[in-house]
Order: C-alpha cells, then sequence, then structure tokens
C-alpha cells in the first residue's frame, strides 16, 4: 500500500485538520465537539502506535523521514523525522492530549467547540515541534503553539487567567526572539563557510562551528529559550501562575508535554549545535540544576495549595532532567530522557487528580481535605501510587530516571550527585507530608464526606498512566533500549565535534 | 520647422495603470452628477471595478515582462513598479469594498469620496513608476493632497477637521523639505534625473551639497512612511480621519513612499550608500522603539495601530540598511503582508460599532468572541500576524527582514528589533484578552453586516495565510522585482 503522505506528518497535521473540520460544526452541539474531538485525538494516538513498533531501536538514525521543499531559495524545507529521543516525546504527546480532553469532559462547559479546537490544535503545534529537522520548521511550530495555549489558559483558567496566560506569552516570546536571530545568525555562518544556505539540522549539526564568542552567544541565546521553557531557576517564576490558573487540561498538557519541549530543545539542539559552549556552560547548568532541585522542594513543602506544590515540584524534576542532560555521559543522558517522560507521566497524573478532587471539592488547599482514605479509597489508592512514582520509588517509575541521572552526576562530580540526592529527600517530605494531611487521619470537614469514589470515566483516564508509570518502573529496557542508540551517537557526536575543534 | 521645445513622445501604455485609476475616478466624479442621488454605493462598485480592469493591466504587464521607460525616463514601468501597483490596488481594492456600507452608515456617503480614493491610489502608482524626483514630487502631491481632503470627510466631526488640518499642515511642511532636498541635489548633479543623478553623484564624491540634500530628503519621506521623528501626526491623524482612510494612510501610501525612497536611495544616491546607510541606521532603532513603546500606553485602538505601523515603518527601514538585493526585497514582501494585515485590521474595526459610535477604544471589544465568534478571530488572526507569529504573513516577513539584517552582519539592531517583537505582542494581546478573555459590560458591540466588508476581510484572511504557508513564489517576485535596480 502506498500511502499519499508519510506516516510522521499524518500523525502531526490530523488533529489541526480535525480542529478545521470542527470549525464548521455549530456550536450549539458541544456534545458533538467534545465527542469529536476526542475521537480525533483517540485516532492520532491510534496512528501514532506504528511509530513504536515500527521504530528500529538499534539504529541512531532518523527514521520516517520525510522531506519536501518549501522555501529552496532560502535552504528551508518540509523535513520531519523522528529517533529515539523525539519517539518517546512524540507517543507522550498523542497519549496525554486524549487524556487531557476527556479530563474536560466536564470541567470546561463554556466555549467548548473553542477549547476543543484550541486544544487540537496545540497538539499539532507540540508534535511539530519534536518532528521537526528543520531549523525553521521548528520556530513556526515553536511559535505557533504558544497561542493555544495561551488562550487555554487565559480563556479557561482561574481567577487571575489574564495575568498568567500574559506573562506565559510574554517569557517565552522574549526566549525565543533571541532563539531566532541565533538561529539565522547560525544559518549565515555555515552558508558562508560551507556554500551551502540550509536550515536543515542534520547538516547544520555535521557542521563544525568554530569555537569562540560567536558559538557562546548562539549557546545562550537557544538556552535562554529552552531555559525559560524548562524552567531552569530562575526563568521559572512564569510556571506556578501558569499552572495555578489553568484548566486541569491545561495543566496536564502543560506539565506532561510543554516543559519537555524546553528540555528537548537543550537535547536536540544545544548540544549537537554547540557542543564547545555546552561543555562550557555545563558548570553553570548544573548549579542552576540543583538550585533548582533544591529550591523547588524546598518551595513545594510550604505550599497550601495543592496545585502549586505540583507546579513547585515540576521545577525541582525538571531539574534532574536538566543534571542529566549535561552531564554528558551515556548514563545520564538517558537518565534525563526517560526523567522527561516520567514527569510528564506522573505530574501529568498528579494534575488530573487534583483536578478530579477540584470538580467536587471547588477548592485545592491542602488544608481543606483530610481522611480522604474513609471516604474514597479508590481515588486515595491511586494517588497514592502516583504520589509515589513522583518521588521515585522503587518499582515505579520515577526511580528509574532519578537512578540514572545521580549514576550520570556521580561520575561528573561526587558532590554534585550528593547536592542533587537531598532533592529526592525532600521531594519524599513534601509529597508525603501533602498526602498524609489529605488523605490520612479523621474526616475534619464535613462536606468532605459526602464525596463520591472515581467514575468509570476517571478511571479510564488514569488507568493508561498507571499502565506506563508500573511498566516503565519494572521493566525500563523496553522505553530505553529505543533510546539508547540514539544517545550514544549524539555523545559521539557532541565529542568528536568538541575534539575536531579543540585540535585546531 | 521644430519647435524650440522639444516635446517628449507621448507614451500611453507606460502611464496604463495610474491613466486607468485616474479616468475611473473622472468618471465617478461625472456619474454623481447622475441620479439615483440617495445612494452613492453604486459609485463604489464603479470605482472598484476600475481598480480591478488596472490590476489586470498592471498582471499582464508582469506577465509580459516588458519594461517601459517614457517621457525621456521620467515614468518606468519595470517590474519594481509592478509590484508595488500590486500592493497600491490591491490595498485600495480593499478600502474600497470596506467603505461601501462604512460610509452608508457613518454619513459620509459622497460620490467625490471615491474619486478622491482613485486619485490617491493613481498618485502611489506614478510614485513607484518615478524616475525623476520632480516626478517623485509631483505625485506625492498628487496623492498627498487627496488624502488631505479624505482625511476631513467627516465634515460634522471635530477630531476629523483637527486629523484633516494636521495631517494638511505638517505634510504640507514635509513637503517644502522634500522639495528643497531635490533642489540641492539638482544643483549638486545638475539633473533630476535619477539615473543621472547617479552618474554626476559618481564623479563628485563626498559633495557636502548632496549629503545635505540626502538629509532633506530623508526628512520628507520619513514624513510619509511615518519614522521618528517625524511621526508626531501619525496618532491623530490615524484616530481622527475616516477609518477606511486611515487604512489606505497606513498601507497604500506608506507603500507608496517607500517605492519612492528605495528607488531614490539605491539608483540616485547609490554613490552615497555609507552615509544614508547609517542614518537610517539610527531612523530604524529610533522608529522601532518609539513606535512600540508609546504604542504600549494607547487605549484606543485606532491609536495603538498608529503606533504599531510606525514600528512596523521601523522594521522596514532595517531591510534599507541591511541593503541589497535581499534587504530590499525582504521590504518588498513585507509592505505586501503589512498591507494585508493592516487593512484587515482596520477593517474590522470598520465593521464594529459601540453605542451608536465607532467602536475604538479597546475596551469596546470585550467579549466579541462570544457574540461574534468567526470577526473576533478575524481580528485575532491579523493581530497575531502582525505580532509575527508563523504561519501567518507577518512571521515570514520579519523572517526575511531580519534575516537579510543578520546576513549584511546588522546583528544588534536585529536583536532590537525581535526584543521590539516581542514588546509589541504586549498590546497586541491585549485586543486579544479583551475579545476572548473578558465579557462586555453593558451594550456589548454591535457589528454591521456588509457583504462588501466580509469579502474584503475573507480575501486579507487568505492573503495572510497563504503569504504565511507558501511565501517562497512572493517573495521571490520581490526579489525580481528589486533586483534590476541594484544592477
Amino acid at each position: 500500500m502506498t500511502v499519499p503522505i508519510g506516516l510522521l506528518s499524518a500523525v502531526t497535521f490530523l488533529p489541526a485538520a480535525g480542529a478545521l473540520l470542527l470549525a464548521l460544526v455549530p456550536r450549539r452541539r458541544p456534545a458533538v465537539h467534545r465527542a469529536a474531538g476526542l475521537l480525533i485525538a483517540l485516532a492520532t494516538l491510534a496512528v501514532s502506535v506504528p511509530l513504536w513498533t515500527r521504530f528500529d531501536g538499534d539504529s541512531a538514525d532518523f527514521q520516517f523521514e520525510e522531506v519536501y521543499r518549501w522555501m529552496p531559495t532560502l535552504g528551508v524545507s518540509f523535513h520531519v523525522g523522528i529517533d529515539g529521543i523525539s519517539l518517546l516525546l512524540v507517543l507522550l504527546t498523542t497519549l496525554l492530549t486524549p487524556i487531557a480532553l476527556a479530563s474536560a469532559w466536564h470541567a470546561i462547559e463554556d466555549r467548548t467547540k473553542e477549547f476543543v479546537i484550541t486544544m487540537l490544535l496545540l497538539e499539532t503545534g507540540m508534535l511539530g515541534v519534536f518532528v521537526s529537522l528543520d531549523l525553521f520548521l521548528f520556530f513556526v511550530f515553536w511559535e505557533a503553539m504558544l497561542i493555544p495555549m495561551y488562550l487555554i489558559i487565559g480563556v479557561w483558567g482561574g481567577g487571575n487567567r489574564i495575568y498568567a496566560a500574559v506573562k506565559f506569552v510574554l517569557y517565552t516570546m522574549v526566549g525565543s526572539a533571541l532563539m531566532l536571530v541565533a538561529i539565522l545568525a547560525l544559518y549565515y555562518q555555515h552558508g558562508a563557510a560551507t556554500g551551502t544556505y540550509t536550515f536543515d539540522l542534520p547538516t547544520l549539526a555535521r557542521w563544525v562551528l568554530p569555537p569562540g564568542l560567536g558559538q557562546n552567544l548562539m549557546f545562550l541565546a537557544f538556552a535562554l529559550a529552552f531555559a525559560i521553557k524548562v524552567p531552569l531557576f530562575p526563568f521559572h517564576t512564569w510556571l506556578p501562575d501558569a499552572h495555578v490558573e489553568a484548566p486541569t487540561a491545561g495543566s496536564v498538557i502543560l506539565a506532561g508535554v510543554l516543559l519537555k519541549m524546553g528540555t528537548y530543545g537543550f537535547l536536540r539542539f544545544c548540544l549537537p549545535l554547540f557542543p564547545d559552549a555546552s561543555y562550557l556552560f555545563a558548570p553553570v547548568v548544573f548549579a542552576l540544576a540543583v538550585i533548582g532541585i533544591v529550591y523547588g522542594a524546598w518551595v513545594s513543602t510550604v505550599q497550601p495549595d495543592l496545585k502549586k506544590l505540583v507546579a513547585y515540584s515540576s521545577v525541582s524534576h525538571l531539574g534532574f532532567v536538566m543534571l542529566g542532560l549535561f552531564t554528558l555521559n551515556q548514563q545520564g543522558l538517558v537518565g534525563g530522557v526517560i526523567q522527561m517522560i516520567n514527569h510528564g507521566l506522573s505530574t501529568g497524573a498528579l494534575f488530573l487528580m487534583v483536578g478530579m478532587i477540584y470538580e467536587r471539592r471547588h477548592t485545592r488547599l491542602i488544608a481543606d481535605f483530610g481522611g480522604l482514605w474513609k471516604v474514597i479509597p479508590a481515588f486515595s489508592a491511586l494517588f497514592l501510587v502516583v504520589v509515589l512514582s513522583s518521588l521515585g520509588l522503587p518499582g515505579l517509575n520515577g526511580f528509574v530516571g532519578e537512578f540514572l541521572v545521580l549514576v550520570g552526576a556521580f561520575q561528573v562530580s561526587p558532590w554534585l550527585a550528593a547536592l542533587a540526592t537531598t532533592g529526592i529527600i525532600f521531594a519524599a517530605v513534601y509529597l508525603l507530608w501533602m498526602y498524609q494531611r489529605v488523605v490520612f487521619g479523621e474526616v475534619t470537614h464535613e462536606e468532605n464526606r459526602r464525596l463520591v469514589d472515581l467514575s468509570p470515566r476517571e478511571w479510564a483516564l488514569l488507568a493508561p498512566v498507571l499502565l506506563f508509570i508500573v511498566w516503565i518502573g519494572v521493566y525500563p529496557t523496553a522505553f530505553t533500549g529505543k533510546t539508547e542508540a540514539t544517545i550514544a551517537a549524539l555523545l559521539a557526536q557532541v565529542e568528536s565535534k568538541a575534539s575536531v575543534a579543540l585540535a585546531k | 520647422m521644430t519647435p524650440d521645445f522639444p516635446v517628449p513622445p507621448v507614451s500611453i501604455s507606460v502611464l496604463l495603470p495610474a491613466l486607468i485609476v485616474l479616468v475611473t475616478g473622472a468618471l465617478v466624479l461625472l456619474l454623481d452628477l447622475l441620479p439615483p442621488h440617495d445612494s452613492k454605493a453604486h459609485l463604489g462598485g464603479v470605482a472598484l471595478l476600475g481598480i480591478v480592469v488596472a490590476m489586470l493591466a498592471i498582471i499582464a504587464r508582469w506577465v509580459a515582462g516588458t519594461e517601459e521607460r517614457a517621457f525621456r525616463d521620467m515614468i518606468l514601468l519595470d517590474r519594481y513598479a509592478l509590484f508595488f501597483d500590486v500592493i497600491i490596488g490591491y490595498a485600495a481594492a480593499l478600502i474600497v469594498m470596506l467603505s461601501m456600507d462604512y460610509l452608508g452608515r457613518t454619513g459620509g456617503e459622497s460620490g467625490e469620496y471615491y474619486a478622491l480614493v482613485l486619485f490617491a491610489t493613481a498618485g502611489m502608482m506614478l510614485m513607484a513608476s518615478a524616475g525623476d524626483l520632480i516626478v517623485v514630487f509631483l505625485s506625492l502631491e498628487l496623492m498627498s493632497l487627496s488624502l488631505y481632503v479624505l482625511a476631513g470627510l467627516f465634515k460634522t466631526r471635530l477630531t476629523s477637521g483637527e486629523a484633516s488640518m494636521k495631517y494638511f499642515l505638517l505634510g504640507a511642511f514635509a513637503s517644502s523639505f522634500l522639495l528643497y532636498g531635490i533642489a540641492l541635489i539638482y544643483g549638486a548633479a545638475g539633473s533630476t534625473n535619477l539615473d543621472r543623478i547617479a552618474a554626476s553623484a559618481a564623479a563628485r564624491n563626498g559633495d557636502p551639497l548632496i549629503l545635505v540634500g540626502l538629509a532633506l530628503l530623508l526628512v520628507g519621506f520619513g514624513f510619509k512612511i511615518s519614522s521618528v521623528p517625524f511621526h508626531m501626526w501619525v496618532p491623530d491623524v490615524y484616530e481622527g480621519a475616516p477609518t477606511s482612510i486611515t487604512a489606505l494612510i497606513a498601507t497604500g501610501s506608506k507603500a507608496a513612499a517607500f517605492a519612492a525612497l528605495i528607488r531614490v536611495l539605491v539608483v540616485a544616491l547609490r554613490g552615497v550608500q555609507p552615509d544614508w546607510t547609517a542614518l537610517l541606521w539610527g531612523l530604524a532603532a529610533l522608529t522601532m522603539t518609539v513606535g512600540n513603546v508609546v504604542a504600549l500606553a494607547q487605549t484606543n485602538l485606532k491609536r495603538m495601530l498608529a503606533y504599531s505601523s510606525i514600528a512596523h515603518a521601523g522594521y522596514m527601514l532595517m531591510g534599507l540598511v541591511a541593503g541589497g538585493v535581499p534587504g530590499a526585497g525582504a521590504v518588498l514582501f513585507y509592505l505586501l503582508a503589512y498591507t494585508f494585515t493592516t487593512v484587515g485590521a482596520f477593517g474590522v474595526i470598520g465593521l464594529c460599532a459601540r453605542a451608536g459610535e465607532e467602536a475604538v477604544e479597546v475596551g469596546d471589544y470585550a467579549g466579541l468572541a462570544r457574540r461574534h465568534p468567526w470577526l473576533a478571530a478575524t481580528l485575532a488572526l491579523f493581530l497575531l500576524s502582525l505580532i509575527g507569529i508563523p504561519p501567518l504573513a507577518g512571521f515570514v516577513a520579519k523572517f526575511y527582514l531580519f534575516g537579510s539584517a543578520v546576513r549584511a552582519g546588522y546583528i544588534w539592531l536585529t536583536v532590537l528589533a525581535v526584543l521590539n517583537s516581542a514588546i509589541a505582542a504586549y498590546y497586541y494581546l491585549r485586543v486579544i484578552v479583551y475579545m476572548y478573555m473578558r465579557e462586555a459590560e453593558g451594550e456589548g458591540v454591535a457589528v454591521a453586516p456588509s457583504l462588501a466588508g466580509g469579502l474584503a476581510l475573507a480575501i486579507a484572511v487568505v492573503g495572510i495565510v497563504l503569504l504565511g504557508i507558501i511565501p517562497a513564489p512572493f517573495a521571490d517576485l520581490a526579489q525580481a522585482a528589486v533586483a534590476p535596480l541594484l544592477r
């Protein structure tokens, strides 16, 4: 069978095509929009499954590649493809989007049509970021996906939503503005040196950019854009605002996928394009990552609001990812990648469950709960699994990533690993203390006695996430196996390019 | 016996696009005297038809690929002129379509309105074709005088009168600077023809007369393209003029002024390129920064777009600083994208009214997305394109422009420009905040149904999406249009 367009483009543009169709359906039928939106997202998930089954984990090459001419005089092409890193993130996106859409089944009653369309457009934007192998194309998706997220926070968010939405957009825009200049500078430097003017990422990554001020500045411009997105301390201040104000579906996508675009950017662009600068600035990244790990954990501990607690815990967890990536050794990088997926699953699930309890009680304050186990045992049990996964209990997914990151960090410096390990301890403190106050003890508020336990829809939302939480925890090789070859090749590339540059 | 005064050979074909528009304008004036007297909408139809015919002539010319010069090289109809004719023609056509219902609703309907729009359009087209400083001046005046009158169309509104007066006085002042500059350059070079100026300026390297003339020319053009510090008239005129005319001033007039400016600089004054590059660097940096920063403080949408149009002029000047075919080509492409976007944005404003008045305050747009989701989405698209969000025309246009500046080594100017774009996002997004995230207080905004207006907006939306997704053919045309100039 011949397919007119490639599998990867189909996965990427299916949600957007569905969104365009839904725009024509009258808004009087919110149920149709909900169902159709979910169906489109599930179809995207189904179409993306062959990416996993047909992906060759032993190869470090880009697979499912597609190249179409787009702006030939500029050297811009529509070039997509995935390797072991983007494969996992693409699947994470296609998994979390239907879950997020279904989580909003009752939560979003206002302007359902617009909400569903916005979510689907957002999915296309996120997938596009992960599959793009052309700097221009990447930038297009990177910027385009800002607007749907802005609308989701700003239109369907909480009381302070406009402030949070504008802050989110402006932070991201300032970062990406400088990245655009760096992209152009890289393009012209490469063109002047080789005679080929192209935005093609694999071509640019093969070229050795001379080390020095130019490379350092370009690295910093890219790094700023990504650090804001991650968010790396001290660029994290937009995150708690955005998370607290966003609707549950928005928080799930924001924590689950959007933050990964930052760490993915470091991995895909900063390391291979600017290897010397990456080595040079690694200590700075370590320092910021460790500060983020510890600071995020401390601030989480004292949060009275469940959602804010989870938001700050993201700062801490993403610190681990950054630490792993910049160790620039195999264990650290694999750990960082797995930790990206883990954080998407665990934190996505945490936000889902906080959203469920919020829908019931219309409060997220820890003080308003207590003794939930007696009222809603199923919810409490699943919540425990998710909390344990987030704090890195062996046997669940969080442990695998954090362990590998720490192994990687130990090779760089035992002190670094020691400092980062305190973050795990603090994570246990804030998560278990929160769990204790919410779930154990006597029922302190009468309203909580009337809470109902998980509905079948909510079970269905959580089941796939829990499945992966356990699967990655028990048998991580299924996932690391897809990504190890890619990371080994990436490391080899970074090291050889850095040494070539040193030899000159 | 031959006459003492040599009569240059008359060529109709080189004037054809502008001539069609001018004749249509005269025809509209004539038809205005005939019945029906109660409605003038049919005159809009005649005007539109004239512009469409002119566009067809332009496109036929482009396809034929011939380059014509006539009247002793005073008028040129090359690809460069044709490219601008397309921009100007599109702007004029969309504006006529948007005006049809707008004028009836606001009580400004009159036959001379359409005639003056056509005369202004002809002036703009001639500016793009000017091969001589005298023609630059004459066509600039043809355009400007028509626009001065149009700005004051709402005779009973104080702001409209103020706009007209201010535009006229400051415009006349700027024109005299321009004329003085032309005189000095004529004194130094002995000719007003662009090619001959280039030849003699090259022979007289560093003549102070030429430099002073250049500075005065930049003052005159700076006024028309609304660059800082010659921008003082912009907010008041944009606010007071009828919205359709604001759109024409913001797009057609700006495009025409850029057309003449680019041709004068890169053809006649190429010998002093380092000098004008340095001057324009400063103007560009100042213009985009002042425009964006002041726009942050505006609550009136028309004033906000006025400052934003100043900022966009600053971005476009960057392309001239960068120079070469990529730089100038990027400016042409930017003007194309900017014209579609800006006409559309003003078009939406023209359709919206609140409590019997035009809805011009940002707050008037609260809750628009709930009442009129399609119109709100349309305005949002135009605003996003102005910010430069892909995949819309504004993004690609900025990309080409910033790319040309980086290519020429103006990294810091580009950094300033991208930071400016990020600042600009704030005030454009504020309108979206009102439309989508706030609810209307009291009487909400009402939208006048308008078939022609809706069609114009649809064309503009298709334009910005098309330019955003497949920009390459259009950008190549823009490059092909400027390439002969820079030979």
